[in-house]
């Protein structure tokens, strides 16, 4: 499953020599700069850039703003970039990720529920816990390759999630999960006042908002985003570096030829190992910040479709680029988030101004692709982007890119 | 004793699902080089097949019915069928009773129709791409399919029985020297496995002696080689493909009346034929098949009370610890072959 | 400083602040002037639905979502009224909730808690919902009552059976108008006891999660108080679809009768499997072989078919109830959609109409004071008898329906029907009782959110 010729893979990191002295700030080169600036540009803006629609319009329903969302955003983006580091530099296709990020969040509510509910220690701890986990599952499953390898993960997955659900109530809540309780109370400052306690940031809570109005828009920044947000920036800086680091390097010399490695008397095994438990505690992290901003766990956080889903976000995206994750992950929470919540009545909204016959149809032709039917609007863009993005939606971005070029030095 | 003996029954007939659904897809991903994750899907539109046969069947108009009132206190709507109309009431009720069988015979040109449309419209362009993107775009085929039965049939699982001559179970124990009722095993079950021995039966002879079978072993083990002999390969592989959907599709069908089918059910037994496969081991038609069986009879004997009771929750991870077992202590699973997708 | 926790959108559609926003940028604090979260504008108020649309239970979801638009535009005024009619409490009159007209988002639970929690805080957050209500199962329903806890809304469960809901998992700002698992024991076990003598041997599979925890202490403590007998209790798991191997057991393991605590797709397949395997015909300790479902829907009902035939179980509601009430609703929901409502449908719509009623005799949309008014309310005429919100857990008591499969159904609805009306003090418990939690078991303190 591993072999990943794309053009526009390579394209996408055309300097794959490590230039970490040559300039630029924080180690890295101009143009990783460049892309490093823009995604914390659209980190910091995003609750503006999220809003573009005034309230109250028939097209703030695909406003995505809300604070949410936008902590699903980076969460999936830094889950996905952590896959990346794996499969996009190593071409293993770990097809279990969905159960480290399962583990992490029980380590970091339980941490909440037992400890402390400042976020930090939480999300320390998903790290470590994901990351011995992974260290385990890695160390026996990268023993195989290939589809072997996958269904080995896969294996780990599915039995973390059958065991969450059943036999291990007692650790994980089984069905109904684990909630902070008011009867929990952590070492370290819990509520006295009988309330349910709230994660926090040394007493800032993650749920605390400002809200911003200009003109009809509104819009909201909230902490735990930015918590989040800051997150996320550290995982993508260290995920440029990883690409751009000898270890990167020796990654994709174990994706294209791990034979010749073999003969130079390098150890693929050890590189791999550390790739996978790296992009395991990316899961871990992952999972500790969904804990954070939304504490609850539950075990079909674990299922085999949540780890797909994570293959999926970074094959659309764009695998083996740096931005490629961030874009997929976006694009099918937005669908899941954003689609799924339109129903007929939005749909009479909008085509309120066709004659009624005419409004009618619309809608009944609208109608079998939102709401209950977005997993079929879903189904179709995925199959729109791989017949004709073969490099993902980082490939679409380019192709865009080129052509605004192209008519610039034309004109 | 007797319990072993019904679970090693139950081994079997799980199995041979297992082996039908690795079948096809080990044909697939053999002769293609296609990870297809819409072979689950075909599965289901396979059941699917027999739901919508049986629906054409009992196809109906209304009659009131002056003498019965409906939930809203109107007179009731008696649904009269055509084919009792046509062919009188009990003719008709045995044409309606006997559905699913007839629904075989349906379900083969269908499915091997809408496998030629897939390899032709779709899969054919995807012979060079990487196996993720395969993956990806099965996946998103396999969504779209089921939503579509979903629209149409809704969520919720649709009853489709067998014929009223398969009702009831065979008991087994009786000619075994046990008392009554220890082994009691129900007939279409036994005929679903004798069906599906069948159908193994039948592709592996097809691909064993006949001279199209040859040419496509022959294609799967060097496509290359095969091509440059002159041989349309390419034709003989979207034959294959819509094989390969025609062995899902009447696995469908003839498993529709032990689970009532709905729109989901495909996904449900993907992964869990990914797994069969890769256990039989990438490539291998008989470790597929053996692995069906394998596996089938492990999850039933795991999930006997004696067993649950020494190790709880066995029966949740049998076949995934299985797997385990399997693929480190064979690196190809139980008869891979060396080289398919291992890098 | 200025914080909200969820904040509300609801703020400049009303235009309580959007003039003087216009020039300056300016920290709202959401809801200030309310002192709740998400407090509605003077014309209009936002209901959450959050229903699976997706997943096994999308045609359930599907109908609990008619149900609400059925219930929405009875609020409002529109249609024949439906329950309004029959509905004990007289103070709606069809002109929204305190006079502003409902409004509602949709949202997809997709069956699980994530998605669930997800959907219910986009429609706290960005579409200012002061209500969440709906859901299928009990591990969406505990995770969302949390949700609503801690952001200050009121939860108005839908389809949910398991005890932990308001037994161990209950919250201040959580109401359950559907019955438990600890109801349907308690009905069941005399009608079974009657049907089938005292002396059976009963063989559980459960399904392997807490929904199947709850139903089966529940139905194994109150057959064991009639003098029945447990052989064996099997966990199955969730996503089991083929149950021989669960069922083939079964006949010889001395067991007379099977109860099988499945619901949704589980039950429709075991029941399936377990007739085909000839239980039905079978004889055990010289007595017929019996089958139980406890909680039965007419939607899985019919995924079942023939196979329910005679069996037994436990409904929270069933169209075919000759009260006022019901036949007031399928009467409106028959109308609109060409056939008769469900029990998810009925619970759904019914709660809708009590939280609206709250928040009319409470004035306020304030989730404490709903909470107050709806605690210890005693009503009628909406399909159950006479029923009463229990204070303590927020927990219906009404009387619970025993029913069976019909033998002769006239339609592809009529599949079940009404064995026992079992009164409600018979299912009565104490709110301290082990099966709901425990004396640990609290509500906590009500929340108003911001």
């Amino acid at each position: 499953m591993t072999d990943q010729t794309n053009p526009s893979v390579t394209t996408a990191t055309p300097t794959a020599r490590p230039r970490a002295a040559s300039g630029g700030m924080l180690g890295l080169t101009k143009k990783d700069s460049t892309l490093m600036l823009i995604v914390f540009a659209l980190v910091m803006l995003a609750p503006f850039i999220l809003n573009p629609f005034p309230e109250g319009s028939a097209m703030a329903q695909f406003n995505a703003g809300y604070p949410d969302l936008m902590q699903r955003f980076v969460i999936f983006g830094i889950f996905a970039i952590g896959f990346n580091i794996l499969f996009g530099l190593t071409g293993y296709l770990s097809f279990g990720h969905a159960a480290f990020l399962g583990v992490g969040s029980y380590a970091a509510i339980w941490s909440m529920k037992l400890v402390t509910l400042n976020v930090i220690p939480g999300i320390v701890m998903a790290i470590v816990i994901a990351g011995a986990f992974t260290l385990v599952v890695g160390f026996i499953s990268l023993r195989r390759s290939g589809i072997y390898f996958s269904i080995l993960t896969l294996a780990f997955a599915q039995m973390s999630y059958a065991l969450a659900y059943s036999v291990l109530t007692p650790i994980t809540g089984g069905e109904t999960g684990l909630q902070i309780k008011n009867t929990d109370s952590p070492l370290f400052g819990g509520p006295t006042d009988g309330s349910i306690g709230r994660a926090n940031l040394f007493g800032a809570e993650m749920g605390n908002s400002y809200e911003l109005a200009v003109g009809s828009w509104l819009f909201t920044f909230n902490l735990g985003y930015y918590i989040a947000g800051v997150a996320l920036l550290v995982a993508f800086y260290l995920s440029i570096r990883i690409f751009r680091s000898p270890f990167g390097i020796m990654l994709r010399a174990v994706k294209s030829n791990q034979q010749r490695m073999n003969y130079t008397g390098l150890t693929p095994k050890r590189y791999t190992l550390s790739a996978f438990v790296i992009s395991g505690m990316y899961a871990g992290l992952a999972g500790g910040l969904m804990v954070a901003m939304d504490t609850q766990v539950g075990p079909e956080r674990m299922f085999w479709t949540a780890s797909g889903e994570v293959v999926i976000m970074t094959i659309l995206g764009g695998a083996g680029t740096l931005m490629g994750p961030i874009l997929g992950a976006g694009f099918i929470k937005y669908m899941e988030n954003i689609v799924s919540k339109i129903n007929k009545d939005i749909l009479h909204e909008w085509f309120a101004f066709l004659p009624d016959g005419a409004e009618d149809v619309m809608v009944s032709i609208v109608y079998p692709f939102i709401g209950k039917g977005w997993h079929l609007t879903l189904g179709i863009l995925f199959m729109l982007v791989v017949i004709f993005l073969p490099g993902g939606l980082v490939e679409g971005g380019q192709r865009i890119a080129n052509k605004f070029r192209r008519n610039k030095t034309d004109g | 004793m007797d319990q072993i003996i019904v679970q090693i029954l139950n081994g079997l007939d799980k199995g041979s699902a297992y082996a039908l659904i690795a079948l096809g897809l080990t044909l697939i991903f053999g002769t293609l080089g296609v990870v297809n994750f819409a072979h689950g899907a075909l599965f289901m539109m396979g059941a699917f097949c027999a739901v919508i046969l049986s629906r054409i069947l009992s196809a109906s108009y209304k009659v009131v019915d002056e003498s019965q009132t409906d939930f809203l206190g109107n007179p009731l709507q008696v649904d009269v069928f055509y084919v009792q109309r046509w062919f009188g009431d009990a003719a008709g009720a045995t044409i309606m009773d006997w559905a699913v069988p007839l629904a075989i015979l349906f379900s083969i040109p269908v499915m091997i129709g809408i496998g030629f449309a897939m390899e032709r419209g779709l899969i054919k362009h995807f012979y060079k791409r990487p196996h993720a993107d395969q993956i990806l775009v099965t996946f998103g085929l396999a969504i779209v399919l089921q939503e579509i039965i979903k629209y149409f049939f809704g969520a919720n699982p649709i009853q489709t029985p067998a014929p009223d001559a398969f009702k009831g179970s065979l008991d087994f124990g009786v000619w075994l020297g046990y008392e009554a009722n220890a082994i009691m095993y129900p007939y279409w079950r036994l005929v679903y496995f004798f069906f599906s021995a069948l159908i193994i039966a039948g592709v592996f002879a097809f691909l064993q002696f006949t001279t199209f079978g040859m040419v496509v072993r022959a294609g799967m083990a060097d496509r290359e080689t095969v091509g440059l002999l002159g041989i349309d390969i390419d034709k003989r592989f979207t034959f294959m493909f819509g094989l390969a959907a025609a062995v899902a599709g009447v696995a469908g069908v003839m498993y529709a009346p032990i689970v009532a089918p709905n729109y989901h059910m495909g996904m449900d037994f993907l992964v869990l034929s990914f797994v069969v496969v890769v256990v039989g081991g990438m490539g291998s038609l008989p470790g597929a098949v053996a692995a069906g069986f394998l596996l089938g009879i492990l999850e039933s004997f795991a999930s006997m009370p004696a067993v649950v009771d020494v190790l709880p929750g066995i029966n949740q991870i049998i076949i995934y610890l299985v797997a385990i077992v399997i693929l480190l202590t064979r690196p190809r699973g139980l008869m891979g072959r060396k080289g398919v997708m291992e890098d | 400083m200025s914080k909200s926790n969820f904040t509300r959108r609801g703020v400049i559609k009303t235009g309580a602040v959007g003039g003087a926003a216009l020039a300056l940028p300016q920290y709202l604090r959401a809801d200030g002037h309310a002192g709740f979260t998400n407090a509605p504008g003077d014309s209009e108020v936002v209901l959450g639905f959050n229903v699976p649309q997706t997943g096994p239970y999308a045609d359930e979801g599907a109908d609990e979502l008619r149900a609400y638009e059925l219930a929405v535009e009875h609020l409002n005024g529109g249609g024949d009224g439906g329950m309004l009619n029959t509905f004990s409490s007289k103070v709606l009159d069809g002109t929204g909730i305190l006079g502003r007209e409902v409004k509602y988002v949709t949202g997809d639970t997709q069956t699980k808690s994530d998605a669930a929690r997800a959907s219910a805080r986009s429609m706290i957050e960005k579409d200012g919902a002061i209500m969440i209500t709906g859901g299928s199962s009990s591990g969406v329903a505990v995770a969302v009552q949390a949700l609503c806890q801690e952001a200050g809304v009121i939860f108005m469960a839908g389809l949910t059976h398991s005890n932990d809901t308001t037994g161990k998992d209950r919250k201040a700002n959580g109401f359950r108008h559907f019955f438990n698992s600890y109801m349907t024991g308690a009905a069941l076990a005399p009608v079974l006891a009657a049907q089938y003598g005292t002396d059976r041997k009963a063989y559980h599979l459960t399904a392997d999660y807490n929904w199947g925890y709850t139903t089966e202490e529940a139905i194994v403590s109150s057959t064991e108080a009639m003098g029945w007998e447990t052989v064996n209790t099997v966990k199955t798991p969730l996503t089991q679809t083929d149950f021989s191997s669960y069922i083939a057991p079964v006949l010889n393991s001395g067991a007379d009768v099977l109860v099988l605590n499945h619901y949704g797709g589980n039950m429709v397949n075991s029941l399936t499997n377990a007739v085909q395997f000839g239980l039905r015909e079978a004889q055990a300790n010289g007595k017929n072989f019996e089958i139980v479902v406890p909680l039965y829907s007419r939607l899985m009902a019919r995924g079942a078919g023939e196979n329910v035939k005679g069996i037994f179980g436990s409904t929270n509601w069933h169209w075919s109830l000759q009260d006022e009430g019901s036949q007031a609703f399928v009467r409106s929901f028959g109308t609109k959609y060409g056939f008769p409502p469900s029990q998810a449908a009925h619970t759904t719509y019914v709660q809708t109409l009590l939280y609206a009623d709250a928040v009319t005799r409470a004035g306020s949309f304030a989730p404490c004071a709903v909470a107050e008014a709806l605690e210890g309310y005693e009503f009628d005429g909406l399909g159950n008898g006479k029923t009463l919100y229990r204070a303590d857990d927020h927990q219906c008591f009404k009387d619970v329906l025993v029913v069976k499969g019909k033998e002769n159904p006239t339609s592809e609805f009529d599949l079940l029907e009404i064995v026992e009306v079992t009164p409600v003090d018979q299912v009565m418990y104490a709110p301290d009782h082990p099966q709901m939690g425990g004396a640990d078991a609290s509500l906590g303190e009500c929340n108003n959110g911001a």
